[in-house]
């Protein structure tokens, strides 16, 4: 049997008096997307650039293609891809000239023309780096970061300050890579990135694992009823009148929520307390909990 | 457009063409650079000509530009290995180059050597510019090639040395700063185009250690004088280079 892509194991990262990761346990399948998903601060670049080579760890195990990135380093470069958060490209240098020379390093890159095509890059290619816009940038640190055919790739806040349509570019290349079958782990904090990218999501607060599974498992089954209404109406009398075991909470005012056993028989119960209480309810629906949700219910509402 | 295969097939490329691609690129950079251009070539042609026409300074007895012409070609060494490269590296680290680069099969002896060879090419096209220049002055030089070419090698390593210290521990707007006042202290008191005689006897001693005086020695000894290998200087520049080199081996940080 292959090991993981990645596999950690109680990974521990201080920087003087601050533990950044904290006994940290993922594994990363071959052949699949992980997103690493945690709000700022979280260990997510400490825990990426770890697995890169880059830091070292204080404590725990690390394999990455069932090698260790530091020791090792010498026979995984060629076989893993890297996307920095940013910057890493001489700011004087052409597009065209840099991944160029990225594909020099390699054996069977691919054609640096027609990955700038791919991506959008081709007007660019003779555009020194540092009058390329954010997102023109980002693109192409990822083109630099598979131009190798590695096997895994590290892509760490890939979409960060990318416009909508640089964002379903990079999207539809990680769909790509995965189809080829290279296994990629990234980091975000974009929830609908993860949802709709990943097959496993490991979401990380405070340096450790909070919670992990596929954005199915992690939204769960459960339904929630949504809808808008006035501020301040009486949740306490809502719940009386529906079955045991359901929940209501406004977040935030004036948008309501109501979870539990979500069928048509508690719409017409809210509906017909609603009218009773000559409340007039607008967007009402019935949603799947969100990736973001769990989120914020694991990592809390507090900003930071 | 062709189609793209992202099946994974990795595979470093061989040493040397990996080292072949990064000094080529190092060597577009700094000849692309116009404040590196200004210090490499432009600075060292002006004094060439200015101190070798113009009878600014008295340079003893012969031809001026037989005075000039080696003194320039020791401050060219050192533009390239010390200022450009302690610059250019600063700002690589800071802007995370040196990192990403390290993420590449290319793997950092790989990148130093590139660096060597890019600093050696820039080298040789300064010699030969600097040397057509003094040539139409009417400079005759002396001595042998080797000689020079061994003072070259070990004045190149000592200021590489120096600046990839200066680069790897100070912030890059330090480096920058501080390369370019080294740049001009030493040109003013290295015996570049100022013979040392007409600095203060006491600082003499002193100023005859620094890696610039022993190049500027060594090499005008041989192109103006005829000497044989000058061993005093070439041992000064030896001595630099071992010392600056380990140094910068031990502090150097990569971001």
């Amino acid at each position: 049997m292959t090991s993981p892509a990645v596999e950690l194991t109680e990974l521990v990262k201080r920087y003087g008096p601050r533990t950044a990761v904290d006994g940290l346990t993922l594994a990363a399948a071959r052949g699949a997307v992980t997103a690493i998903l945690g709000p700022n601060g979280a260990g997510k670049t400490s825990t990426i650039e770890i697995c890169e080579g880059f830091r070292r760890a204080d404590g725990g195990s690390v394999r990455v293609l069932g090698l260790d990135p530091v020791r090792d380093a010498r026979d995984l470069r060629p076989r893993v891809g890297v996307m920095l958060q940013a910057g890493g490209v001489p700011p004087a240098m052409r597009a065209g000239e840099w991944l160029r020379l990225v594909a020099r390093f390699h054996a069977h890159p691919l054609d640096p023309a027609a990955l700038l095509e791919r991506l959008g890059l081709t007007e660019h290619a003779r555009t020194p780096y540092r009058r390329l816009s954010g997102g023109q940038q980002q693109r192409l640190s990822l083109a630099a970061a598979v131009i190798g055919r590695p096997e895994l790739v590290f892509l760490d806040e890939p979409t960060a300050g990318l416009d909508p349509q640089a964002r379903h570019a990079c999207w539809a290349l990680v769909e790509d890579l995965r189809a080829a079958g290279v296994s990629v782990v990234l980091t975000t904090h974009h929830m609908d990135e993860a949802e709709r990218l990943s097959d496993h999501v490991v979401i990380i607060d405070r340096g450790r694992v909070v919670a992990e599974g596929t954005p199915a498992e992690l939204t769960g089954a459960e339904r929630q009823l949504r809808f808008r209404a006035r501020p301040g109406l009486c949740l306490e009398e809502l719940l009386s009148a529906l079955p045991a075991g359901s929940a209501a909470k406004e977040s935030p005012s004036g948008h309501y929520i109501i979870e539990g056993q979500v069928d048509p028989e508690l719409l017409a119960t809210v509906t017909a307390w609603c009218a009773a209480e000559g409340v007039t309810t607008e967007d009402l629906s019935i949603e799947r909990r969100t990736l973001e949700d769990v989120f914020l219910e694991l990592t809390g509402r507090e900003l930071r | 457009m062709s189609a793209l295969d992202f099946a994974p097939r990795p595979g470093a490329a061989p040493f040397a063409s990996m080292v072949a691609a990064q000094a080529g690129a190092e060597v577009r950079a700094m000849l692309r650079n116009g404040e590196q251009l200004l210090l490499t070539m432009i600075i060292p042609v002006l004094l060439l000509v200015g101190f070798s026409k113009a009878p600014i300074v008295d340079l003893g007895p012969g031809e001026r530009v037989d005075f000039v012409a080696p003194g320039v070609l020791a401050l060219a060494v050192m533009s390239t290995a010390f200022t450009g490269q302690a610059i250019a590296t600063g700002f690589e680290r800071r802007y995370g180059v040196l990192k990403r680069l390290g993420a590449t099969p290319l793997t950092r002896p790989g990148l130093l050597l590139a660096k060597t060879l890019a600093v050696i090419a820039v080298e040789v096209v300064q010699t030969a510019v600097i040397c057509g220049v003094a040539l139409g002055l009417g400079w005759r030089p002396q001595g042998s090639a080797a000689a020079v070419l061994a003072l070259v090698l070990a004045g190149t390593a000592a200021f590489s040395g120096l600046g990839l210290l200066m680069a790897g521990t100070l912030r890059a707007e330090a480096t920058l700063a501080a390369a370019n006042l080294v740049y001009l202290v030493l040109l003013g008191v290295g015996g570049v185009v100022f013979p040392l005689d007409k600095l203060p006897a006491a600082a003499r001693p002193v100023l005859e250690l620094l890696p610039i005086t022993a190049l500027t020695d060594g090499v005008r000894d041989v192109l103006r004088d005829g000497a044989a290998l000058p061993l005093a200087p070439l041992a000064i520049l030896l001595v630099w280079a071992a010392a600056s080199l380990a140094l910068a081996a031990r502090t150097f940080r990569w971001e």
